[in-house]
Order: structure tokens, then sequence, then C-alpha cells
């Protein structure tokens, strides 16, 4: 009897056992052999939300790897922000509709197929076609023919298989159509959506998806999706930007204090996103290896202005009263610890005086003034029912602690404890879902992360008529007159003229309230040096030297 | 004790229906995930209504979840919004998490049942007050301060081990997320099983087994320690589970990629696929842990038998 007993309390015991080895062999074997020795720059990286495909990404954590893998026609100059040509020989057009596009010769993916015109006309046809469900695809909404591949009512049916707009010429010539006027459009086309595909591509898809391949400076070497990449430099590059380092080793963070407390321990090179928590100390922490620097993101407060409350002269007034109720200085230096500026326009100073940004040009009513702020809102009749909310998604950056700050602002520009409160939206999807379906009440939050450095796309997704992002449902006949003006002009300075025309007649109506310029921050190794950001807050990846 | 078996396996089929569907349920009460793929930017009705169609969004709860459940036992969880079959997510989760529970659930054991016996044989003196005083701290400091205290001191301060684990998730790179993970439940079996021997020490057959002059060993690992096991057995039954999904704090601080990042990765994006699909897994893990904790039982006290 004891016996039975002891030989199924063992026979349990092994079953244990066994079962963990067999968990432990699970996961043992893979090694790649780890290490980025050499001159590898170990970085941080977050999981791509979507799979990699040029069309198919929209955030930044993609977006850094196709920087890395392709080079499209125009590449935006690290410090500046300028659209240089990459890929492109010459853009050229003569009503600023019709563009004949020429490309260098010599470009090749890293599989060794040439890079030839066909490579774009594909890639961008396969970018904008509905059946793909490419969540960049609006990108190729100016081509002409968008509308049969990609009808914008939801019920529609495709009826074109291509673009109408696009037709290659030759093997290094291919021309453009636009359906109206854009100047500014070949400036456009640094934009990752924009970057060719190599026949692999749609020759066996999954296959490419494992292992992405493009024409930039690095190829991949391994990917272990959700976990790390490794990227190697490519040595057939034709471009300008080769790497001067051997490669890069993305690994995936599940939360940006580990990859801190990696770096500290030495185990990391570069972090391009130091964690809200780390900010106070990332100076002294870091000294010089500690990177801030504007990025071209804005923060700004919308208003519904399919609201009653919000509508005519009264809500134009309550709006600009909001505006100057919050002290942007207190909070972005107590908040953000610098990390952000006070807005004073609705672009972002990495457009440069060149490209349009302009210092001061919101004027008094983004400054901090507590007494015009009551009289304007007690002229508007006071706040509608008497309060006003704030909503935000809370579940990432540190919205909840900046939409306290500024409610407490106006609660006391307006000696009222309940004159605004704090609506926090559980998720993103949540928010977005409301924001979209036009569900506010009162402010809501409206973050705007630049695409392309370009005045442009500061302003018409966000207030043109109908546009796509335009979630305080503005409009203006004499803003979108404007925009189309500067659309059509055919000199540069003319354009970036008209638009902050346009950008002087939201100053007025003021459908949302500019916040702050979001900066983008970094932290890097001793072992590296020339590290900086791109004005999309990315790493130079190119540049990064390695000791 | 065969029978047994299968009736209790045929019982968590209701189980298992009702908490996935629950679960179901859940995930799209929270919403359509669709626009927040879009960022920012508005979404574009056409691709969005695409993505709703390829994901079985555009119908009816019930329905989804019938379609849902007719794939799973073709071994289909669907597919996760990065474009991967939400089993690649699993194959990569599960035994990166199933080592690190195990290996907490080794400390457990060891740790926590010699802590136990040596306090409840020892009631009252030093020894004993001072572990008391440990295990209410160590339940009362949240896992996360402990987690990153240990990390930064270990990890920066002394460079013992990496901050963060590789994505291979070696045996030993797991020893120190797998103490602090077992900590908190830790402290529960020292107190368990402490109460448990302490109780048993009076028991008429201790008496009688120190009477028929048995060496002391033998009294206590044969006698006291098997019959004390039954409570502390059960909780470890329960914990198993609790420690596969519970892990995501540990699994976040020491960047883990295991069912708790996925799982909040899931939740925040409300990709109702990956987290049904991970708690489908979870929900069977947990049910044949308690399973096996019954059949235990008979191991460790004959008295008990299965009709």
């Amino acid at each position: 009897m004891r016996g039975s007993i002891r030989t199924r309390l063992i026979s349990a015991v092994a079953g244990v056992v066994a079962a963990a080895l067999t968990a432990t062999a699970c996961g043992g074997g893979d090694g790649s052999g780890g290490g980025g020795g050499g001159s590898f720059v170990r970085a941080s990286w977050g999981d791509p939300q979507h799979p990699l495909e040029p069309a198919n990404t929209n955030e930044v954590q993609g977006g850094k790897v196709l920087d890395m893998i392709f080079r499209g026609l125009k590449r935006y100059n690290p410090e500046t922000g300028e659209a240089e040509d990459a890929m492109a020989e010459s853009i050229e057009t003569d009503d600023q509709r019709t563009f004949t596009v020429t490309i260098e010769d010599g470009w090749t993916f890293s599989d060794g197929t040439p890079v030839t015109a066909k490579s774009y006309v594909d890639a961008w046809n396969y970018g904008a076609h509905l059946d793909n469900a490419q969540i960049a695809s609006y990108f190729f909404q100016f081509i002409e023919g968008y509308d049969e591949v990609h009808p914008a009512d939801e019920n529609a049916e495709v009826t074109a298989d291509t673009l109408s707009g696009l037709e290659v010429v030759d093997d290094h010539t291919f021309t453009v159509r636009l359906t109206e006027p854009f100047s500014l459009w070949p400036e456009t086309l640094g934009y990752a959506a924009y970057a060719p595909l190599p026949r692999a591509f749609f020759d066996d898809h999954e296959a490419w998806l494992d292992k992405p391949i493009g024409n930039g400076p690095y190829k991949i070497d391994s990917y272990r999706r959700s976990q790390s990449m490794r990227l190697v430099r490519y040595e057939e590059y034709a471009g300008d930007d080769k790497a001067r380092n051997d490669g890069v080793e993305l690994r995936v963070y599940t939360d940006n204090n580990t990859a801190y407390t990696d770096l500290q321990a030495g185990n990391l090179d570069l972090i391009d996103d130091v964690p809200a928590s780390q900010l106070a100390n990332a100076e002294s922490d870091l000294g010089d290896r500690y990177i801030n620097q504007p990025a071209g993101i804005i923060q700004t407060l919308a208003f519904p202005l399919y609201d009653k409350d919000w509508k005519g002269e009264d809500g134009a007034k309550l709006r600009r009263g909001l505006s100057m109720a919050i002290n942007r200085e207190e909070i972005t230096a107590q908040i953000f610890h610098d990390t952000r500026t006070p807005a004073t326009d609705f672009t972002s100073p990495v457009l440069g005086e060149a490209g349009g940004y302009r210092d001061g040009l919101c004027g008094d009513v983004c400054s901090y003034d507590p007494e015009g702020a009551r009289e304007l809102i007690e002229e508007a009749g006071g706040l509608p029912g008497g309060k006003v909310t704030i909503t935000s998604n809370v579940d990432t950056g540190s919205h909840r602690q900046w939409m306290d700050a500024v409610c407490n602002s106006v609660n006391n520009a307006l000696n009222d404890t309940g004159a605004c409160t704090v609506n926090p939206v559980p998720t993103f999807a949540d928010f977005r879902n409301r924001v979209t379906g036009h569900e506010m009440t009162g402010m809501f939050r409206t973050g705007w992360q630049m695409d392309y450095p370009l005045i442009q796309n500061f302003l018409q997704p966000l207030y043109y008529t109908d546009a796509s992002s335009n979630d305080a449902g503005y409009s203006s006949e004499e803003f979108d007159r404007l925009i189309d003006e500067a659309n059509a002009a055919s000199e540069e300075d003319e354009a970036i003229e008209k638009f902050q025309q346009a950008e002087e007649v939201l100053t007025e109506d003021l459908p949302a309230i500019p916040l702050w310029y979001q900066n983008g921050t970094a932290g890097h190794s001793e072992r590296l040096s020339d590290v900086k950001l791109n004005p999309f807050s990315v790493p130079v990846f190119t540049d990064i030297k390695v000791d | 004790m065969g029978r047994y078996v299968v009736r209790r396996l045929l019982q968590m089929i209701p189980v298992f229906i009702g908490a996935t569907f629950l679960i179901f349920v859940m995930v799209y009460a929270l919403g359509d995930p669709v626009s927040a793929l879009f960022g920012d930017r508005g979404p574009d009705p056409a691709t969005a209504k695409a993505l709703r169609e390829e994901f079985n969004l555009d119908k009816p709860v019930w329905q989804q979840y019938l379609l849902y459940m007719g794939k799973i036992f073709t071994g289909d969880f669907g597919t996760a919004f990065n474009g991967e079959p939400v089993t690649a997510l699993m194959d990569r989760a599960f035994p990166i998490s199933f080592r690190l529970m195990v290996i907490a659930l080794v400390f457990e054991m060891l740790i926590g049942i010699a802590l136990g016996v040596i306090t409840g044989l020892r009631r009252g003196r030093s020894l004993d007050t001072s572990v008391l005083v440990l295990t209410l701290a160590v339940i009362a400091v949240p896992t996360f301060v402990l987690g990153t205290t240990a990390q930064y001191f270990l990890g920066v301060e002394f460079g013992w081990i990496d901050p963060a684990v590789s994505p291979e998730a070696r045996f030993d790179e797991l020893i120190v997320p797998g103490l602090i993970l077992s900590l908190v439940s830790l402290a529960y079996v020292t107190r368990l099983t402490r109460t448990s021997v302490a109780e048993n020490t009076r028991a008429d057959y201790i008496r009688t087994a120190v009477a028929k002059g048995l060496p002391r060993r033998r009294v206590t690992v044969r006698h006291l320690l098997r019959n004390s096991l039954i409570p502390v057995v059960t909780y470890l039954g329960a914990d198993v589970g609790t420690l596969m999904a519970g892990a995501i704090v540990t699994e976040r601080i020491f960047n883990i990629q295991g069912v708790g990042y996925q799982l909040y990765q899931g939740i925040l994006r409300q990709n109702s696929p990956t987290v049904v699909g991970f708690v489908v897994v979870l929900v069977l893990i947990f049910l044949l842990a308690n399973l096996l904790v019954d059949v235990l039982y008979a191991v460790l006290d004959p008295r008990i038998r299965y009709a």
C-alpha cells in the first residue's frame, strides 16, 4: 500500500518535471547567437501595429523600419526637414497637375533586382486598391483614378484595377496625373507609403512580409515578429546616405521604462522615447546623451462644432476665452519637463520659417490671460450649462495628467472649481469611435503627427471641409478657398503665403485650440556618437557611429 | 477514478463555453476596434468596411461567436491585426509564460513549504515571528515596486542580471522574474502550510506515530507533512492559472514577451481574436490544473475516494 502511494506521487512529480523540460526545450533551441557585437546599434523598438508594408503603416514604429529599408523618390533632410531628391532624378511639371518622374539609374532592391519605374507604379496601384485594405491608401487620393480603385462610399464597387493617372513611359520614367493642381505634391513623396516594391512582394506576399525586401541603406537580416529585428548595411545601396555602422538590432520593449533601465545597465545603446516618469532624471542620468528636440507633432483641443452650444459668434468667443484660460507655459514646464513647447500657431517649428511656421501667429488668443478669458466667456453668456469637459483616451501618454492641469488652469481663471472636468476614456479605440461618431459635447484631444514636413499637412487634412481628420466638423469657405489657391500656386513661396493666410482664418474661428508642440526625446549609450532625431522624432540610424 | 475524471472533463464543456462567451461579449462591448487602426486620422469608410468584413466585425455578436468557436475546433484562432495568426502568437508566448510559471511554482513549493513547516513546528519563537512579519511585508508591497526595485539594484547597480529578458527567455534569465512573480503566492503558501502544520501537530495520529517510537523525521515528513499539504495543494493548483495570466505586471517589468504581454497588447488594441484566443487557452489550463489538484487529493490522503 505504502509503495503504491509513493509510486503515484513520484509519477505525478515526474509528469510536472517532464512538462517543464519540454517547455524549456521549445524555447532554448532557436537562439540566433544574440549579441550585437561589431559596430551594431542596439536600439529599442515597439511592436508595429500592422504588417510591415509601405502603404499599410501609419505609426512611428513600423515607419522606423520602412525608413531604414526603403528609399523613395524624395527624402526629408534629417536636419532641415526639406524634401530632397533620393531616387528621383527629376520631377517636372508645367501645370502643377501632370508630373513626369525620372528615376536614377543603378538602384537595386536587396534581392538584387533593379528598381524601375514599374516598381513604383505597381506599388502605388497596390497601395491604392481597396481590396488590399491598406491603412494609408489615402496618400494616393490625389492621383487621377483613385475614386475608381478606391471609392469613398463604403457601398460602392471598385470599377478599375489600376490608377488611370499612372503611366509607365520607360524603365526610368513614369507620369502621374493628379485630379487637381497640387504644386507641393512632389514634396510629399518622401513619405514611406510612396516607396517602390520589388517583384517578390507580389509574387510571394507572405514570404515578403516575413522578411521585407527594400532598396534602402539597410536590409533585414532576421525578423522575429514582436521580438526583434536585425538589420545589416546593404552594401549595394545606391543612395548618398550610406550607413556608417554595420547594422542595427531593434529589440521590442513592452515598456519603455525597461528600455531605459537596460540603457542604464549598458545592454542597450539607443532609446528614442524617454519614459515620462524618467524625464525629470534623464538630464542628470545621461547628460549630453539625452536628446530633447522639436518633432512634427502638435497637440490641440478641438471643439464639437456640430453641437449647437459651440456654434455662432458666441461659440467662437467661448473658444477664444477657453484658450486664454490655459497656462501653457506652466503645464509644459511642470508636467512635461520642457519636452513640450507652448504652441503659438497651428503648425510645428520643424517646418522652419521658410516652410511656413510662424511664431506667434495665434497672438493673444494663445497666451495666458485669465482676466481676458473671464471677460470673453461672460460676454458669450458663460459656458454652456455652466461647465465644460475635456475628453481623451488615457491608456497612453500622460494624457490624464495634462488634462487635469488644463482643467485646473481653466477653473482658476474662472474662479469656479466646477467649471472644467476631465472625461477620461479607457482606450484609444473607444475614444476614436466617439470622436469620429461626433459624440463629443465639450473639448476633446486632437493630436496630429505630420506625415510629411509641409505646412499643407498641418492644415488641409484637419480643417478643410469634410477632410479625413476634420474631427471638429469645421467648415469655412474662406479657409477652403485659400487652401485651394495655395495648392494651385506655381511658386512655393506663394503657396506658403496662402497657407499662412488660411491659418489666420483659423486663429479667428478657432475650431481647435493649439496647446503645445511635442518634442522627440532620446537617450543613448557612450558607445554611440552622431545620434540625432529627424523631424519625425525617429533616430537617423545611417549617421550613427559606433565606437 | 477513471469515471470521475471523465465526468469532470465533461463538466468542463459548459464552463468553457460560458467563459469564452463572456469574454467575447466583453471584448465586443468595448466597441469598434477598426477606427483606432487609423490613428489620429479619420478612418476611410471603404477600407474600414473591408477590414470589418475581414475580421467578421460587421456581423452580430452571437454570429461572430459561433463563427469563432467553429473555427477554434479546426485549430484556427483567427488573425491578429498585425497579420499574424493568433496561433503563432500563442506558440511564442505560452512556452515562455509556462517556463516562468514553473519557476515561480518551484519557488513557491520549495521555499514556501519549507518555511511553512519550519515556522509551524516552532510556533511563537523568534524565527516564526520574523518570517510572519516578512510575509506580511511581501503581501503588502505591490509587485511592481518589488519588481522594479529588484531590477534596478540587481540589474543596474550590481550588474548581476540583465534588466530585460531576451526574446529566447532562457531559464537562467527567468529566475529573478520568476522569484518576483512567486513572492506573493510564496507568502501565502508559507502561511497556509504553517497553520496547517501547527494544527496537525496536535492530531491523534501524530501522537500515535510518536508513541509508536517512529523517528522524528519520519513523523514530520510522512505523517505530518502529507496531511498538512491538502490546503496548500489546493492553493497551488488554483495559482497555476493565476500565475500564467497574472504575470502581466512581471512580464512588463522584465520585458518578457509572454502571455501577459500578448493579452495586454490585445486588450489595448481591442483585438478580439487575440484576447479571446489567449483566454480560451488560459481557461483550459485553469480547468486542467484544478482537475489535477482534485486527483492529487487521493494521492495525499487515501481516505478520499472517488465514486
